[in-house]
């Protein structure tokens, strides 16, 4: 060792798997299959959030997302995008269990548009009858603390607030909040959605949230491995400089170099 | 449909009771499409029929799952709903 920190040790646990990569990446808005799995690669991700839509019967043999992510090397983590009621978000995550024989998933019960800001009563109420049902929940949520805590109470294995609006790029709206979740959380935080660029990604690590949880930046950029890239360094300094601990802030000026042996 | 002809029928006493209780082709539906088929016939069947990877898919029949083990003794019925999903991307 050379003094300094290597990622290396530095993974995280989420309902007791672990993970070294704290980059959570979505699988959608690609053009195609081949770059989303290009953008995943480059992304160092090892967990990436999926829909559950139906087939398309008129072309069955069309190539599936799983022959281009493969889910025995990636941690799939189902999502209920698109779902606006409890109901609905609980029936889509049931038939994801029983398409991929896993637990794990990612509860969002969405308002309306144009925010589809997390439906906080909506998603207590699903997140209940999932839990009861034997689910691993990972939770969208409000960047509210005391929402975040209840759903933690509730048995979420993770919850996940917004940074800003879904697919809006805007960055983190409200790094107070999110700091105030993260000091309560005895469940892993991941800021999920709103991060638009890499240094929003590091913003958020440096908050000293678990991982965070991105899609439209990487996949709406104009060269979108390159930018997969810059997530992977932007979440990996952020956390570097959260472990690292940053420097006071100070209203005035407080020189570098020293006073002492100065030409007269 | 291509596929669905033959109907093969290997679910036993139910399957032949339902066959002569209902003959004749009946009408479901599919994602939210109407569909006829020939006769009453297991969901296995209609998925082969269908081109369907069922590693790769998940089935509701009147919002209840049907888990994969239950394709071949789950009888299609008239009137039937099926939802049947994969994964896709999304965020």
């Amino acid at each position: 060792m050379d003094g300094v920190t290597t990622m290396g040790d530095d993974s995280w646990e989420v309902a007791g798997r672990s993970f070294r990569s704290r980059l959570v990446v979505g699988t959608g808005r690609y053009k195609s299959l081949e770059e989303t799995a290009a953008a995943i690669e480059a992304s160092g991700a090892e967990m990436v959030t999926v829909a559950v839509r139906r087939v398309n019967l008129s072309d069955p043999a069309a190539p599936m997302l799983q022959d281009f992510v493969p889910p025995d090397r990636y941690t799939y983590l189902p999502n209920t995008a698109g779902c606006h009621t409890a109901k609905d978000a609980v029936r889509t995550l049931r038939l994801a269990r029983e398409a991929g024989g896993w637990n794990l998933v990612k509860l969002e019960v969405l308002g309306p548009p144009p925010f589809l800001y997390p439906d906080m009563p909506a998603t207590f109420e699903a997140a209940e009858a999932l839990i009861k049902d034997g689910f691993q929940v990972m939770v969208y949520c409000a960047d509210d603390p005391l929402a975040a805590k209840r759903l933690e109470e509730m048995g979420c294995v993770a919850v996940m607030p917004l940074g800003a609006p879904i697919g809006s790029g805007l960055g983190l709206s409200n790094p107070f909040m999110l700091r105030s979740i993260i000091e309560n959380a005895g469940v892993p935080v991941l800021v999920d959605a709103g991060i638009g660029t890499a240094s929003e990604a590091a913003q958020a690590m440096e908050l000293g949230c678990d991982a965070v949880l991105l899609n439209s930046a990487i996949a709406h950029a104009k060269d979108p491995v390159r930018m997969a890239r810059a997530m992977k360094a932007g979440v990996e300094a952020g956390r570097h400089a959260h472990l690292a601990g940053r420097m006071p802030r100070n209203y005035a000026a407080d020189a570098s170099s020293p006073m002492a042996g100065l030409i007269r | 449909m291509a596929g669905f002809t033959e109907a093969p029928l290997q679910a036993g006493v139910r399957a032949c009771h339902i066959r002569q209780a209902m003959p004749g082709p009946i009408d479901i539906t599919v994602n939210g499409e109407a569909r006829s088929l020939p006769a009453p016939l297991p969901l296995s069947d209609f998925l082969a029929g269908a081109g369907l990877d069922t590693r790769k898919v998940a089935v509701e029949r009147n919002e209840e799952i049907v888990p994969r083990s239950a394709y071949a003794t789950t009888l299609l019925q008239p009137g039937d709903q099926l939802e049947i999903v994969h994964f896709i991307g999304g965020g």
